[in-house]
């Protein structure tokens, strides 16, 4: 850990606008290599597959403390329905940036580079790891890059990974039964009839006959 | 299935397992014709096989499109997709408006095993296109000609829908349709709004089960006066159940509530005692024999790789349009030197896909709505016809063909991209917001798929590579692509008219709305209403098959997939795919009695 520490923080202080395609050397040097095979044009399809089981997974153990922490800002438990972490999202997005398809290999650096960049900005502005801070301290980040379009230049790319993290959260939380319980997907029983919606709904909305 | 009985004698050998070698081979056999089908890819078991409620959090990445599932992971597409391991096919530049994409299912059943079900019968100017307008081809059959079998196939394989008697639009003759499904919250309000534009919006067709098939009734009708086909028959109807509303047709169906050749054509052919099929069996060429006509085909079996021939009376190619016009032209002989039935030139011309453009809205009127089970039968509940004869005759139009509108919403089952790119319409939340927003916006999302009429054109087409081969030896396709403005222009007209109804529902559109239409039309084959290839046509020379399927050049040879088609209306090729099939497999059948084949 404290190895990790002083690396960041000698990165920062050799170069503080230090250009993020730096950082990516530095992540690739702790994460391991994507698979070179998938799971094939044949898969059995009727297996439950979960992260890990097809190629192996390739975070670190302090990515997936940022990712976590990260995916817990974007989703937290909000006395609804827990937290992304609690759903396995962080598995999927491990899962997700160590595929060897080329979607997800152009969204590995995206994803590395901007783990990264997260604990570089924390330790730069408030000398701890983002997983570290406090909910205030996170959301201070979170509030400069959670909107690319209004972002400052100098956190252009920064929004544009938050914006992709958090496609990759909200996909794997809402994914879940847990998360299908949330967002009201009642779908997938077998029924004897498929009635569609009540006529008072459709009254309400000025759709009835 | 699979049976290795490649020595016996057949009356037909069937190259093709899909739609179109599935309603061959089920028509023969049932006619009492000793069939031999050969499946390229392996043998498939929907009933083992099929993820019935598998759900995205239990799939590799929430069950999202890669190269080898390109359209995710639970759909039904085996050693398929965009791209066939060790097969090949090339273009002939690198312009990506020139390129054609080829989508393969290496499986029994193949492409039927997944498609979308939509199943919309030609009309009679779809056949007279060239009568009407003075652009591509005359069919040399004409509706009336087909809708027999149209009514066959609709009672056969079972198709939801209703007869609203609309332009060009055919009525079922009555008994022939299944009623169709409850609509969607977002189906009445695309109606509703759509209508005001003087759009109709009318029931979808597609080859869903909503009620049992009736076995009672139907077999007599379907086989007249061939008791063994329909007692087959009635009993293989009463095997399949009703649509259970929940998980997708494109996975599949374990319980056989769609259509799927798997599941409806080849058991009962297979009960029959007439059908053999043998898989993994992939055909090079057709042999022709010394007296001018073809005597079997070659094929390769993909699990020795040992090279076969089998032998018959007559040969149907059924390999999908492009596949078979890929054997026509590799079965080169001193009397075919340029591909076998190719005496016109015409094998490979005449490539069709379907024209599409998509568009998606944001529809604030469907936020928060109370949370209901909207799986239904899984989409097209409504669609709209073409609407725009009349403005098109008198000139108001500039394309000359039409196109239908494919629509849906709903709360669909989350996966890897649901609610993706959220920010658009939130400025960004994230947190406990992020939470209430998702519960606000999801199911609030409309998209729209315009489905157009293609124009077949010269620069248009598929021929053999001169170096490239496949994993067998088989030398590749090459293909060649060009949209015309008639189909640009239309692609342009379908944005414009989602873009309006998005407007009229009070929504908002989420993308750019294209007026090139060179960018707004899909890339060719995208769609996967490959036809064409080897159109049928009045003569020899401007076609290759007479109105039966039956090659010109060599008359026990038929090709009864989508290469026949002489033009490619915005209806989904599929049902049309069948119901020539049939009529060419009675012909067929018929001829083989009088002993002329």
């Amino acid at each position: 850990m404290t190895d990790r520490r002083t690396t960041i923080k000698w990165m920062l202080s050799v170069a503080a606008t230090m250009p993020l395609l730096h950082q990516r050397t530095w992540s690739q040097e702790i994460t391991a290599q994507p698979a070179a095979r998938g799971y094939g044009t044949d898969p059995d399809l009727t297996k439950l597959y979960r992260p890990g089981d097809v190629w192996p997974l390739t975070l670190s153990a302090a990515e997936r403390r940022t990712a976590q922490a990260l995916c817990n800002v974007i989703l937290p438990d909000d006395g609804r329905s827990p937290d992304a972490t609690s759903v396995g999202a962080v598995d999927f997005i491990d899962e997700w940036v160590s595929a060897p398809y080329p979607h997800q290999l152009q969204d590995r650096p995206v994803v590395l580079e901007g783990l990264a960049w997260m604990d570089a900005e924390a330790l730069l502005r408030f000398e701890k790891y983002f997983a570290e801070l406090d909910e205030s301290q996170q959301h201070a980040i979170c509030d400069d890059i959670c909107y690319e379009p209004n972002a400052k230049p100098k956190f252009a790319r920064a929004g544009a990974f938050f914006a992709r993290y958090r496609d990759l959260t909200v996909g794997a939380f809402y994914s879940t039964p847990t998360g299908w319980k949330d967002i009201g997907y009642i779908g997938n029983v077998p029924l004897t009839k498929f009635e569609g919606p009540p006529a008072d709904l459709l009254q309400k909305l000025g759709l009835g006959s | 299935m699979t049976s290795p009985a490649t020595k016996k004698q057949y009356d037909v050998i069937v190259v093709g397992s899909g739609a179109a070698g599935g309603q061959t081979a089920y028509t023969l056999s049932m006619e009492g014709v000793k069939v031999l089908m050969l499946e390229a890819g392996r043998n498939y078991v929907p009933e083992r096989e099929t993820p019935m409620f598998q759900t995205s959090d239990q799939a590799p990445l929430l069950g999202a499109s890669t190269p080898e599932k390109a359209f995710g992971f639970h759909d039904a597409t085996i050693d398929g997709g965009w791209t066939v391991p060790g097969e090949p096919y090339v273009q002939s530049t690198d312009d990506p408006h020139g390129r054609f994409a080829w989508w393969r299912s290496r499986m029994l059943g193949g492409r039927t095993n997944h498609w979308g079900r939509i199943s919309l019968r030609n009309g009679p100017y779809d056949f007279k296109p060239h009568t009407r307008d003075g652009l591509g081809f005359d069919w040399p059959i004409s509706y009336e000609d087909v809708a027999p079998y149209y009514d066959k196939v609709e009672r056969l394989i079972g198709v939801y829908g209703t007869s609203e008697g609309l332009e060009n639009t055919p009525n079922s003759s009555p008994g022939c349709l299944l009623p169709p499904p409850a609509p969607l919250v977002s189906d009445y309000l695309v109606r509703q709004r759509a209508r005001r534009l003087g759009i109709p919006i009318v029931p979808g067709h597609r080859a869903v089960l909503t009620q049992q098939l009736d076995f009672k009734r139907s077999p007599a009708l379907l086989h007249p006066g061939n008791l063994k086909a329909q007692k087959i028959i009635a009993q293989h109807m009463q095997q399949r159940a009703a649509c259970i509303w929940a998980t997708d047709c494109g996975r599949g169906c374990s319980i056989r509530a769609n259509y799927q050749s798997t599941t409806v054509h080849l058991p009962p052919a297979v009960a029959t005692g007439n059908l053999d099929i043998v898989c993994n069996a992939m055909v090079s060429q057709v042999v022709l024999g010394r007296n001018g006509l073809a005597a079997g085909v070659k094929f390769f079996d993909k699990a020795t790789g040992a090279e076969h021939q089998a032998t018959a009376r007559v040969v149907v190619l059924a390999a999908s349009a492009c596949e078979t016009a890929r054997i026509l032209l590799n079965s080169k002989s001193g009397l075919f030197p340029n591909g076998l039935a190719n005496s016109s030139g015409k094998v490979g011309r005449y490539v069709m896909d379907t024209v599409g453009a998509d568009l998606s809205g944001q529809i604030p009127l469907l936020e928060s709505l109370p949370p209901q089970n909207e799986d239904g039968a899984s989409g097209h509940a409504f669609y709209a016809p073409w609407w725009g004869y009349q403005d098109q005759q008198n000139g108001k139009l500039n394309f000359a063909r039409g196109y239908h509108i494919e629509f849906g919403g709903g709360r669909r089952m989350p996966g890897a991209g649901t609610l993706r790119g959220l920010e658009r319409l939130t400025g960004g939340s994230y947190g406990k917001k992020l939470k209430e927003d998702a519960r606000r916006y999801y199911g609030s999302f409309v998209g729209f798929a315009g489905r157009g009429e293609m124009i077949p054109n010269e620069n248009s087409y598929c021929e053999i590579d001169p170096h490239v081969k496949d994993k067998w030896g088989i030398p590749v396709l090459r293909f060649h692509w060009k949209w015309s403005e008639h189909e640009t222009r239309q692609a342009a007209h379908m944005q414009k008219t989602f873009a309006d109804i998005v407007q009229a529902m009070g929504g908002r559109v989420l993308s750019k709305v294209e007026t090139d239409g060179a960018n707004a039309i899909a890339p060719g084959g995208f769609i996967i209403h490959e036809v064409g290839g080897a159109i049928m046509g009045k003569d020899r020379q401007s076609s290759v098959t007479n109105e039966w399927c039956q090659t010109w050049d060599v008359k026990n040879l038929f090709l009864t997939d989508g290469a026949v088609f002489a033009s490619n209306a915005d209806k989904n090729p599929t049902l049309t795919i069948m119901a020539l099939a049939w009529r060419a497999a009675d012909h067929i059948a018929d001829r083989m009695r009088r002993k002329e084949l």
